[in-house]
């Protein structure tokens, strides 16, 4: 079988299988081209019915324009079950990326958004995009990945998986994580998007963006919010972004590809990881493993 | 064209070079990014074990206290890509106390890479991961030969442990043992052939994996676990999964237990399509609708799956809460839940050993072959046939803890569905017509004393005298009947058992049976004795000093014992319990086999 097809087979298997055993399933949909394509699989998977869950966005009131626009319009478009939710809390305390610390940030206005949505809503299982070649704790994790009633992954003591023989089984309060696209790696998402021509959040593309530099990374000046440090003189210049998340936390690249085709070209030759851009990833020594046991997905 | 993919696993002894191998595949085919490489020289002067060199283990040890304590705990997958294939590589932990996770890791491989340092050979591990391979059904093995540099490229250093693999591997089911001389460290052979080794004629490991092919399958009919129902309209029910074996047009006619009907649609990954294969996620809506739901199996028509509540299969135990026959888990086989119990754990396989072990409880990582029984019968096939019909997780049902992996070897006939057959045709009656007089001859004495060949002799004695009579020999009956079976005392008495129990039904057919069994211990002879019953027993015992079998040593059996190459060894670590009234006692150091022979035959018409 052929890579692709046997990516595309397996992701709905998976899809299948959790909508089967789970009694309330969510999926998590954070935009980005990973997301894109687990919706994608989604509709594949149960068609010529619809997408028998919700979907959630976390929205720490800090993703690009663009991405809120592509949100609803995507939620229009296929008629989505779209449900949006933001640690008000944190908002009214004034949490942000600036003064708060990327790591205090993140906690609040992502991974305790995210425990309060599905805490709130009974979900007992919730998909996320995540991929194995994303990170090194990634790598390690489950299809499905169980968590307990606080939430918390325990790296050290997961349950065996066998075959595609997968145990959805929980206890009230217990819930599982599910990664459909485990064993997709980056260039597979994007050979799939330009196969299945999905649509995606045009700022993969190159564009023109006022940015600064910061710790080596190029930050777009977004909106009025971006705060620049003394000295700092935003330039333009001919960006793209690789992965999607907060502005002020996000990286973009250098680029000129404006299609699909010369993404993946651009791909195949790049020499960093995907994730590099991202300045949460970077807060400290096995930074994600941390998060992830926290409850971060 | 999309290139295809290949799933393996890599293990072996911590010390082989599991994580430099993979460190270089990654850094040959230029997938070690520079940020990654970076990350890794720093993690590798605050966590590595290597020195100054980088640690490759760190680019898999990804979890915070593997790097904490130097040790490989879960399975990391990555993934390569050449221009010929795709790969997703699992690298399993070599640690006993993780055999769970290597399990995971094995149970979606098609091959696996296991590794031996050339200077060590086959060690404990060695064989552990070959045996967890080999029950996880992973048929495409690479013995990868490592540090070749380190015993200076020698080809005789090479060949014994391929030789010594070949032996060790020769009943684990493997299709295929490609073994390559390699130094990951240095790249011999890795991804190109080494001008160090000429002598190896063989593929490097990367051309290896991006051509091998598995063993052809045999076309097997179609077959569907249903996942769900799919009811959007009244217009639409169709019914989902993963095609499991074979394919489907539409227009043929499937079936489930239900009934059967023609396929009106099929979906391939939601796409309209006229067929599906092997593999496939697919929606299938049939003309007539059946009344099928989730654990249901749709099969082609003309071929249904066997169905049963009972069966033998094998068992790796995954759960901190140890086994207990009799208690009630859930079974999940295909996609079908069903409550059922181990009602007998047949033995337990020690894993670094092979040994066949009695037990009355399984602990985690323990495997064994036991007996299931369900509530409810479900639509299966043998795991060796298919891994998604024969495979079964068994889940705790207060914890919903994943306990174990099983694997179906055949259903059992259920013991209460029986009632006892009589024949019209007795024993009697058959020997009549036979003109003899039915009689088991049953040959002990210790291997190589000869047995077998003074039985062939009687056998050859009978057959010219026009008598009718056949031969059990205990190597034989261990190459069918009795495969399944070690050499503890515990298989030995079930080997005997079996033995007797066959013995008796060719004397029901009115045939004299010769039978050569070592059978050491008093016990089971004189078990085989009651079973046969006592008229119709003749036990012979060929009596040949044990000096003087070790000096014929036909089979190489005694060396290899000496040498503490086989366990259990009758005459040298296993006791023989030599017969206390045998009927009859051959002296082979004192008369040819040939007048042994004529003896066996004497007693046997002068008793006919």
């Amino acid at each position: 079988m052929r890579y692709l097809s046997y990516l595309e087979a397996e992701s709905i298997h998976i899809l299948r299988e959790v909508v089967a055993q789970c009694r309330l399933p969510v999926m998590l949909y954070s935009v980005g081209k990973d997301s894109s394509v687990m919706l994608h699989l989604a509709q594949k998977a149960f068609a010529p019915g619809p997408i028998p869950f919700a979907l959630l966005h976390v929205d720490t009131g800090w993703k690009f324009r663009e991405m809120i626009a592509f949100r609803d319009e995507t939620a229009r478009r296929l008629g989505l079950n779209l449900l949006v939710h933001t640690n008000e809390e944190g908002r009214r305390a004034g949490v942000n990326p600036f003064d708060s610390g990327s790591s205090h940030y993140t906690q609040v206005m992502k991974t305790e958004a995210l425990k309060q949505a599905l805490g709130a809503h009974g979900f007992d299982a919730a998909f996320g995009g995540a991929r194995r070649d994303e990170e090194v704790s990634r790598a390690k994790e489950r299809i499905f990945s169980f968590r307990t009633a606080s939430q918390e992954w325990d790296p050290k003591n997961q349950r065996p998986e066998f075959w595609q023989a997968y145990n959805g089984r929980v206890k009230a309060g217990e819930s599982i994580r599910v990664f459909p696209l485990s064993n997709w790696t980056e260039l597979d998402i994007w050979a799939y998007i330009q196969q299945e021509e999905i649509p995606i959040v045009p700022l993969y593309f190159a564009q023109d963006h006022q940015v600064v530099e910061r710790d080596g990374s190029l930050i777009v000046v977004h909106d009025e919010r971006m705060r620049l440090a003394p000295g700092e003189v935003p330039q333009t210049r001919r960006l793209r972004f690789r992965s999607l998340g907060c502005y002020p936390l996000t990286g973009a690249m250098p680029s000129d590809a404006t299609s699909i085709a010369e993404i993946i070209a651009e791909m195949q030759a790049v020499r960093t990881s995907e994730r590099g851009g991202r300045l949460i990833d970077r807060d400290e020594a096995s930074s994600m493993e941390k998060k992830k046991r926290e409850g971060y997905f | 064209m999309e290139p295809d993919l290949l799933r393996f696993i890599t293990c072996g002894s911590v010390d082989d070079g599991k994580s430099t191998l993979i460190g270089r595949l990654l850094h040959e085919t230029r997938l070690i990014l520079d940020d990654q490489a970076a990350t890794l020289a720093r993690d590798s002067r605050r966590h590595g074990t290597t020195g100054d060199e980088v640690d490759y283990a760190l680019l898999v040890d990804g979890l915070q206290a593997e790097r904490e304590q130097g040790i490989t705990i879960d399975v990391a997958y990555r993934f390569i890509t050449t221009p010929r294939r795709r790969f997703i590589v699992a690298d399993t932990p070599g640690h006993e106390q993780y055999t769970r996770n290597m399990a995971t890791g094995a149970s979606t491989a098609d091959l696996a890479i296991l590794l031996v340092d050339a200077r060590h050979g086959l060690v404990t591990q060695t064989r552990r991961h070959s045996l967890i391979v080999s029950l996880l059904g992973i048929r495409q093995i690479v013995l990868a030969v490592n540090k070749i540099d380190l015993v200076g490229f020698d080809p005789a250093v090479f060949e014994r442990i391929v030789a010594e693999y070949a032996q060790f591997s020769a009943g684990l089911g493997f299709d295929a043992v490609t073994a390559i001389p390699l130094s990951a460290r240095y790249g011999d052979n890795v991804v190109a052939r080494s001008v160090r080794t000429p002598w190896y004629v063989g593929l490097a490991l990367l051309e290896h994996l991006e051509t091998v092919q598995p063993a052809s399958q045999v076309a097997q009919p179609f077959r569907m676990p249903v996942q769900l129902v799919s009811r959007p309209d009244s217009e639409f029910r169709g019914y989902s999964g993963t095609v499991a074996a074979g394919g489907v047009r539409v227009g043929e006619r499937v079936a489930a237990t239900a009934g059967s009907s023609a396929v009106a649609r099929i979906l391939v990954a939601g796409v309209e399509a006229e067929a599906a294969e092997t593999g496939q996620a697919v929606t299938i809506a049939l003309v007539e609708p059946l009344d099928i739901s989730r654990g249901d199996v749709l099969t082609a028509d003309n071929a249904p799956l066997e169905r049963s509540d009972q069966f033998q299969a094998r068992l790796v135990w995954v759960d901190a809460r140890p086994l207990s026959a009799g208690r009630t888990y859930w079974f999940q086989i295909g996609t079908a839940l069903v409550p059922g119990s181990v009602t007998r754990i047949r033995h337990r396989i020690a894993v670094n050993t092979q040994e066949k072990v009695s037990a009355t409880e399984l602990a985690m990582n323990d495997i064994a072959v036991v007996n299931v029984s369900l509530q409810s019968p479900v639509a299966f096939a043998p795991f060796a046939e298919n891994r998604m019909l024969g495979g079964f997780i068994i889940i705790d049902r207060e914890t919903n803890a994943t306990a174990a992996a099983g694997m179906i070897e055949f259903a059992l006939t259920r013991a209460a569905n029986l009632t006892w057959q009589p024949t019209v045709i007795d024993k009697a009656a058959r020997a009549r017509l036979k003109q003899q007089t039915p009689v088991v001859v049953w040959f002990t004495g210790l291997s190589g004393a000869g047995k077998s060949a003074i039985a062939n002799l009687v056998e050859q004695k009978l057959y010219a005298r026009g008598l009718h009579s056949t031969l059990l020999d205990g190597d034989n009956v261990r190459h069918g009947l009795n495969r399944d079976l070690g050499f503890t005392p515990a298989d030995r008495v079930e080997n005997i058992r079996r033995v007797a129990e066959v013995a008796t039904l060719f004397l029901d057919a009115g045939l004299i049976v010769l039978c050569c069994f070592i059978s050491p211990y008093r016990a089971e002879r004189q078990m085989a004795r009651e079973l046969v019953g006592d008229g119709e027993f003749i036990e012979v015992f060929v009596d040949t000093p044990v000096e003087e079998c070790r000096r014929r040593d036909v089979k190489g059996l005694y060396a290899k014992a000496d040498a503490g190459l086989i366990r259990n060894f009758t005459g040298v670590s296993a006791p023989y319990e030599a017969p206390e009234q045998p009927e009859l006692v051959l002296h082979t150091s004192t008369a040819s086999a040939d007048a042994l022979a004529d003896q066996v035959v004497a007693r046997l018409l002068g008793g006919g």
